[in-house]
């Protein structure tokens, strides 16, 4: 097996929030904190197209090399996880991210900032798979119980798919040729500091 | 004993019982990073177990079978297999 990936179709989200939501749910995620949300460029304008965001769990995480404890390990399966209990919730990760991933909640002992909380691709934590402590500090583990992630199954477009990238590649080059169009995974560019940002390449070569 | 002695013994004593208030759980691990067990071990209490929660269909603690799972899963987001 490759890596897990999310990608998101910008051609079929309707930004219904239904990801958003079934992210919440599923790992009781506390008030303030959004592991996922839904991002929609020129909002109101004829043409607006929205991508559901979340850690898209790089294969080369800048979180991971910047974090001073070193409290990020990257799984077998490619998912970008993190031990709650060596974080210091320095928030170097938040700032390296290019998804703006990394969450910080604002309620607890500290107040203004407590330990990083980021969607973990419904894979739990170091804790015990399926234990109380994993579920408390990170949500379900879907992987373990033979699922994919809560969001990606809850999407009702389809528009969001996860899994191996190599499927997930498939899926969505098939989805390509279909309809003839949205091959350029609009809006990942503006997240990697593409000059295209989503417009279509000039003279075939993008920016 | 005298009073200065008995003076000390319960000064220590009080700063014994303040401290212990200080006292939290290590924040670092053994092995540093921890690392994560295997997905196809299951979330069941006992190694190589699932739950009710577990989805059906494949084997807890094969590795091939939670893979084939996990395939079939990914696949099953591909509505032309299923429509065209």
């Amino acid at each position: 097996m490759a890596r897990m990936k999310f990608v998101c179709d910008a051609e079929r989200c309707i930004e219904c929030n239904g990801c958003v939501t079934a992210c919440k749910n599923e790992n009781e995620v506390p008030w303030g904190v959004n592991r996922r949300r839904v991002v929609t460029l020129n909002d109101g304008v004829p043409g607006e197209k929205s991508i559901s965001v979340a850690c898209m769990h790089c294969s080369d995480a800048p979180c991971m090399a910047v974090c001073p404890v070193q409290c990020f390990y990257r799984t077998d399966e490619g998912v970008v996880l993190h031990d709650k209990d060596v974080c210091i919730g320095c928030g170097y990760c938040s700032y390296a991210c290019p998804f703006g991933a990394p969450q910080f909640p604002t309620q607890g002992t500290f107040g203004a900032r407590g330990k990083m909380d980021k969607c973990t691709f419904c894979a739990g934590g170091p804790e015990a798979n399926g234990s109380e402590a994993e579920f408390e500090k990170y949500g379900r583990n879907r992987l373990a119980e033979g699922k994919l992630p809560a969001c990606a199954e809850m999407c009702s477009t389809k528009a969001l798919l996860a899994g191996d990238g190599d499927v997930v590649a498939d899926i969505f080059r098939t989805r390509v040729l279909h309809r003839g169009k949205g091959a350029e995974v609009w809006g990942w560019g503006t997240a990697y500091g593409s000059q295209q940002a989503g417009n279509p390449p000039v003279n075939g070569v993008k920016q | 004993m005298s009073r200065r002695a008995i003076g000390a013994v319960l000064a220590a004593a009080a700063a014994l019982g303040l401290l212990a208030a200080c006292s939290e759980k290590p924040q670092t691990n053994a092995q540093g990073v921890k690392f994560d067990a295997v997905p196809w071990s299951g979330t069941g209490t006992e190694a190589n177990t699932g739950t009710v929660f577990t989805a059906p269909g494949w084997k807890v603690g094969d590795k091939t079978a939670w893979q084939q799972q996990i395939k079939t899963r990914m696949n099953g987001q591909n509505e032309y297999t299923k429509e065209n």
